[in-house]
């Protein structure tokens, strides 16, 4: 019922989603050219921090991401970009099972993300948590640690210290007591960050982590990542600003509903996959994902 | 004991066992539900009855923890699978619920000893006569002891489960990242609200049950940002509207329960006033606060630009206060303080000048203003933008800002309106 | 109407009245409901409806009078209060809605019943009448009451009719209705007012706890069965008004069970069926729905199936269940079950041969291939995918392809590619192009 929008044929029913106004399909540069997809095939399994296989995914039956196939490779900063809705959030949480697959597996280091919880570190966008909450900035890293601490039991000291240091890194040490709510945007960005490393995690999966936040915490986290990244951490990020691709990232993927392209920034960021990624919407593809959740709610 | 005491005692126990487990409802945005769920066991109560036949409490205690979790399964099927909006969801089932276990309870009153009244506003006041006997021993009133078993479950559940509670309640994403199953901990603490509002029944009734769970941590959320802070201050509050609940009924000769909740809805208005940050007194306190000392930065500054322009004026105390440009009490007010401050004189013609002391820290406000503008000005703003962000702001820059921005802007002593900008040291 | 109510002074007249007033008070909450549910105020009835009870104690206590005007009127005068205060709580602290509406719900519903065991305990016995609002009884209703509530309804309703189009505006697109020049508050305050009024209405017919029901049962009922906001409202009403009079008729069979109670469990016994069973958005509707899509889907494959063993072997002929089972990849028993469907469709010729498409079939089938390969193309020629992968994206959507998505798909291939869609090739390459030997290529049949 929260969708309900007025429409001719009917005041209750939902609106079409996205623009309606047909836009010239997108111009594909040739016959059939192969993807820019860099797949690797001869590595071992357990050494790839992630693979995903033939991943679908659907939004209440609507197809949001068609048949993904990807390897990230290990010690990289891989960015992920692509237009608004093109599934780069649901990416990222389908990896963690956080939203149902249709179709497809992702796999850490060879094996299901239950198993691997404990090395995988997620930074989420900063509207999904509740900033009035009533704990401080070191209580929110703290909770980094709470897979290791175990049901019943409270965090040690050595904990509690782990967080403190995870604070002093991201430059929070002072706002340590600070209730969450007092903090300004960049600084509950970089309080998240220090969550995931107090976490001491192997991947991180970071989702819009510089959205909203100033030139001076954009380059404190970046130069976290770096660091992250010489300790052969894998680190994902969903980014939002294409100027600063080629400076972040050493591995981009691009996405629009399907991999656009997926490999070394050098290789695979240039203009015609950014064309691909960016240049018009793929008004078929999305008709054809409208019109399979139209007949699932029977108007089709 | 006396009565009185049992009385308070069993009040205290079941306020507490609410506030604890209540406070957490209201951090995660389900006080509706927790109000629900008191109002959705009474079937739960009627039918553990029927099968009982007696008031044993273990009965009720699950038939009340089964409709809780009925409850909690139900708003989630109709929300989510039905697509029913969570609100009208919560309305739908609890009043189904409800009125199922009122039309069980009116038509087989005659056969058990319930009365819906008694179930929906309780009788505390009869505490003392309902003792434990076991053992032909008289062990005192078995609200008592039935409460105690509750706080204690309640004490060890919060305790234990703390962290859990506090991540499942703040971000469930991270939570399930984290391997904590946040569903469980939901329905775990429904479970538990469910059975402490059975057991509060006897005490208090129903309907008062939900004050007991939201008020006290609502309270205590305006009063404090630590969460283990908050649980404390939830429960001390709902101990003091037990105690003030009894002689307040007494004293107006009405329902015991009732006062209750009126204690605690006073003791709410009242924090809403003059929590300390949180209450709209000291929010207004810190307005006004601000706005006596923009009105003194003004007065000061009207007073020492004029002096600039080389004529010294006589200022009337009338067109002192006039530059404050505010309410003509706040000016008078504003006025005050800066005599007290020994900044202004009052002459005995009763006009105003400026102390020595008060035209080195009008020059110094000058300064700042100026400063600012060149700022602005280098920035890029053009001159005839940068006199009204540079009033905002002049108020807020110390001595060190200063310092900061003047090293930042051109040092050739004018502002972009071609004024001079009074130096660092007193100058005149 | 009301002279031929009072001309009829028989023990008939006084069920049919209180029957009447029921059936007003669901029908009003039913109505109203709709646009307080689509507006996320469903437990703002709840909340006006505990609130209101202080201001039946105090108009009592105040003028002596039981009457129920007098006692409406105190009770709008608290509830209206508590919304206030609510607001208040809501946007001046950082206490959150659901909070502030339970914290003005159970305070005042407190304070209502202190003034209420005050009332009882001091002055004996008067307190009779009032506490009627805390459960409902309808039962208890009179001519003048219901006189009064007829007034207030009839007053509501003519509200709502002439302010339809603001209230459907304000919850569908409240911004269009600031462009117009309405102030969004004041059609809020509007809508918030004749909530009041229509819980006050139904306050002692169900109670203070049952009354959120009248407001919510009956709207979420109606909307399972219709997109249409006029019509939710007038199915709402009449849902909420057969729920009030059921419940009293019941609930008159059993002296010691309450109104309220019963007309709450009838309107949620409505809510139910319609859920299971409204056509379309009911569950029962979806699960047939499923489950035709699912047919519909083997049936294609299977006619698919025939077609491509036709293509490879060059001329059409009858094929061996065998056949079918190696190409298709399913069960013999599921092979046989759907060819068996095909036939009673007469999609498919079905005996000792093996399985043969009709015309009629072909026709369907043809449809099925074409708009498989299309979208194959498709998918492959926007190096959207590598040639191996493209079968199953194109097999779950091939089947929900609309008419115009068509057109389009082979305009795009047709304009960009080259590809002469008139023969639709293989992109497995497994065939030169359909061409049903010795057979007309059927019409285009529009699936």
């Amino acid at each position: 019922m929260s969708d309900l929008s007025s429409t001719p044929e009917g005041d209750l029913s939902p609106s079409p989603e996205g623009d309606q106004s047909p836009t010239p399909e997108q111009d594909s540069s040739a016959a059939p050219a192969a993807p820019a997809i860099q797949l690797l095939p001869d590595v071992e399994p357990e050494k790839i921090p992630i693979r995903i296989h033939d991943m679908t995914i659907a939004y209440h039956r609507k197809p949001v991401l068609w048949d993904v196939d990807l390897d990230v490779p290990e010690g990289k900063l891989v960015g992920i970009v692509g237009p608004n809705g093109a599934g780069k959030s649901t990416m990222i949480l389908a990896i963690m099972n956080l939203v149902p697959k249709a179709s497809g597996w992702a796999r850490i280091y060879g094996k299901p993300y239950e198993e691997m919880r404990r090395i995988v570190g997620y930074v989420p966008q900063r509207e999904s948590v509740d900033w009035d909450f009533p704990i401080s900035a070191h209580e929110v890293v703290t909770m980094g640690r709470y897979g290791h601490v175990g049901w019943f039991r409270r965090p040690s000291r050595q904990d509690k210290q782990i967080a403190t240091e995870a604070l002093a890194k991201v430059g929070m040490a002072e706002y340590a007591d600070r209730q969450i709510s007092q903090l300004s945007g960049g600084q509950q960005q970089r309080v998240f960050l220090a969550r995931a490393l107090a976490q001491d995690a192997q991947v991180y999966l970071m989702d819009e982590p510089f959205a909203g936040v100033d030139a001076a915490t954009e380059a404190a986290i970046i130069d976290i990542l770096m660091e992250l990244r010489a300790q052969g951490k894998t680190i994902l990020v969903v980014h939002h600003d294409l100027q600063t691709v080629t400076r972040y990232f050493d591995w981009v993927i691009m996405l629009n509903m399907r991999v656009v392209a997926s490999g070394p920034t050098e290789e695979v960021f240039n203009e015609t996959t950014l064309n691909k990624t960016y240049g018009g919407r793929l008004t078929v593809l999305s008709q054809a994902a409208q019109a399979v959740q139209d007949y699932e709610r029977g108007r089709g | 004991m006396t009565d009185a005491g049992w009385i308070i005692l069993t009040g205290i126990l079941a306020a507490t066992s609410c506030a604890l487990l209540g406070t957490f409802l209201v951090l995660r945005k389900m006080s509706l539900l927790g109000d629900a769920l008191s109002h959705a066991v009474l079937p739960g109560i009627a039918i553990a009855f029927f099968f009982s036949e007696s008031r044993a409490i273990l009965p009720m205690f699950i038939g009340a923890a089964t409709f809780g979790l009925l409850t909690t399964l139900l708003v989630e099927a109709f929300h989510r699978r039905w697509s029913v909006p969570e609100d009208a969801s919560i309305g739908i089932v609890f009043t189904a619920l409800f009125a199922l276990g009122v039309v069980l309870i009116s038509v087989y009153a005659g056969q058990v000893d319930l009365d819906q009244e008694c179930v929906l506003y309780g009788e505390i006041a009869y505490t003392s006569l309902d003792t434990l006997l076991w053992n032909d021993q008289d062990y005192g009133p078995r609200p008592v002891w039935i409460l105690s078993g509750v706080l204690i479950f309640n004490l060890l559940f919060v305790g234990l489960l703390y962290k859990e509670l506090t991540l499942a309640s703040f971000d469930p994403g991270l939570s399930l990242a984290v391997g904590v199953n946040a569903t469980l901990i939901h329905y775990l603490l429904m479970g538990a609200v469910s059975v402490t509002t059975v057991a509060s029944f006897e005490s208090v009734g129903a309907i008062l049950v939900v004050a007991m769970l939201i008020v006290p941590g609502a309270t205590a959320y305006l009063w404090s940002d630590r969460l283990a802070t908050i649980l404390g201050i939830a429960v001390v509050l709902g101990a003091i509207s037990a105690i003030g609940g009894y002689y307040l009924a007494g004293l107006w000769n009405s329902s015991i329960a009732g006062a209750m909740v009126v204690v605690l809805g006073a003791l709410f208005g009242v924090s809403i006033l003059v929590a300390p940050r949180q209450g709209l007194l000291a929010r207004a306190i810190s307005r006004g606060r601000l706005s006596v000392k923009v009105a003194q930065d003004h007065i000061l500054l009207g007073m020492v630009r004029q002096t600039e322009k080389g004529a010294e004026r006589t200022w009337r105390r009338r067109d002192a206060l006039g530059l404050a440009s505010v309410h003509p009490w706040l000016a008078q007010w504003a006025l005050r303080l800066l005599r007290g401050r020994g900044l202004v004189a009052l002459e005995a013609d009763a006009t105003v000048d400026l102390t020595t002391a008060g035209r080195r820290q009008g020059l110094q406000l000058l300064r700042g203003h100026r400063l600012w503008e060149t700022y602005l000005n280098q920035l890029g703003l053009p001159h005839d933008h940068v006199h009204g962000p540079a009033d905002s702001v002049e108020h807020y820059l110390d001595e060190s800002l200063q310092q900061e921005i003047g090293g930042l802007v051109p040092d050739d002593g004018f502002d972009p309106q071609g004024k001079r900008i009074p130096g660092e040291s007193t100058a005149d | 109407m009301f002279d031929f109510l009072s001309a009829l002074h028989l023990e008939d007249a006084t069920v049919r009245m209180v029957l009447f007033g029921s059936l007003l008070i669901g029908a009003t909450g039913g109505a109203l409901g709709s646009f307080a549910v689509l507006r996320g105020r469903s437990l703002m009835g709840d909340a006006l409806a505990h609130a209101a009870l202080p201001g039946v104690a105090l108009a009592f206590l105040w003028t002596g009078s039981k009457s129920l005007p007098v006692l409406i009127t105190g009770a709008t005068c608290t509830g209206i209060i508590g919304v206030v205060l609510i607001q208040f709580i809501t946007s001046r602290t950082r206490i959150k809605a659901d909070a502030a509406i339970g914290i003005v719900l159970t305070v005042f519903f407190g304070v209502g019943i202190v003034l209420l065991t005050h009332i009882q305990r001091s002055l004996v016995g008067n307190q009779a009448g009032l506490d009627k609002f805390l459960f409902g009884q309808a039962a208890s209703m009179v001519e003048d009451d219901v006189r009064v509530m007829s007034v207030m309804s009839l007053f509501i309703f003519v509200v709502v009719l002439i302010l339809y189009k603001e209230f459907k505006a304000l919850i569908f697109d409240p911004n269009f209705l600031q462009s117009l020049g309405y102030s969004l508050q004041k059609v809020d305050l509007a809508l918030m007012g004749l909530i009041v009024l229509t819980v006050m209405v139904g306050l002692q017919a169900v109670g203070v706890v049952l009354i959120a029901a009248m407001l919510i049962t009956p709207a979420v009922a109606a909307r399972f069965w219709t997109e249409r906001l006029h019509v939710m409202v007038v199915l709402a009403a009449v849902i909420g008004g057969v729920s009030g009079a059921t419940g009293t008729f019941l609930s008159a069979q059993a002296p010691r069970v309450p109104t309220g109670p019963v007309m709450v469990l009838v309107a949620t016994g409505l809510f139910v069926v319609s859920a299971l069973f409204a056509p379309r958005r009911g569950v029962l509707a979806r699960w047939l729905r499923q489950r035709a899509n699912a047919l519909r889907e083997r049936r294609h494959h299977l006619l698919r199936a025939l077609i491509e063993l036709e293509e490879r072997a060059g001329k059409a002929r009858p094929f061996s269940t065998q056949e079918l089972v190696d190409e298709l990849g399913w069960e013999r028993r599921r092979v046989t079950r759907e060819a068996k469907r095909l036939r009673r469709l007469d999609m498919v010729t079905l005996d000792h041969k093996g399985v043969e498409a009709t015309p009629a079939g072909l026709a369907e089938g043809t449809f099925v291939v074409k708009c498989h390969r299309l979208w194959e193309h498709y998918l492959v020629y926007r190096d959207i995918l590598a040639a191996d992968h493209v079968d199953r994206p194109a097999d779950e959507v091939e089947h929900l392809l609309t008419p115009d998505i068509l057109e389009r798909l082979e305009e795009i291939l047709r304009r960009d590619h080259g590809i002469d869609t008139e023969r639709v090739v293989d992109i497995h390459g497994s065939g030169s192009g359909y061409r049903p030997a010795g057979r007309e290529r059927g019409e285009e049949v529009v699936g």
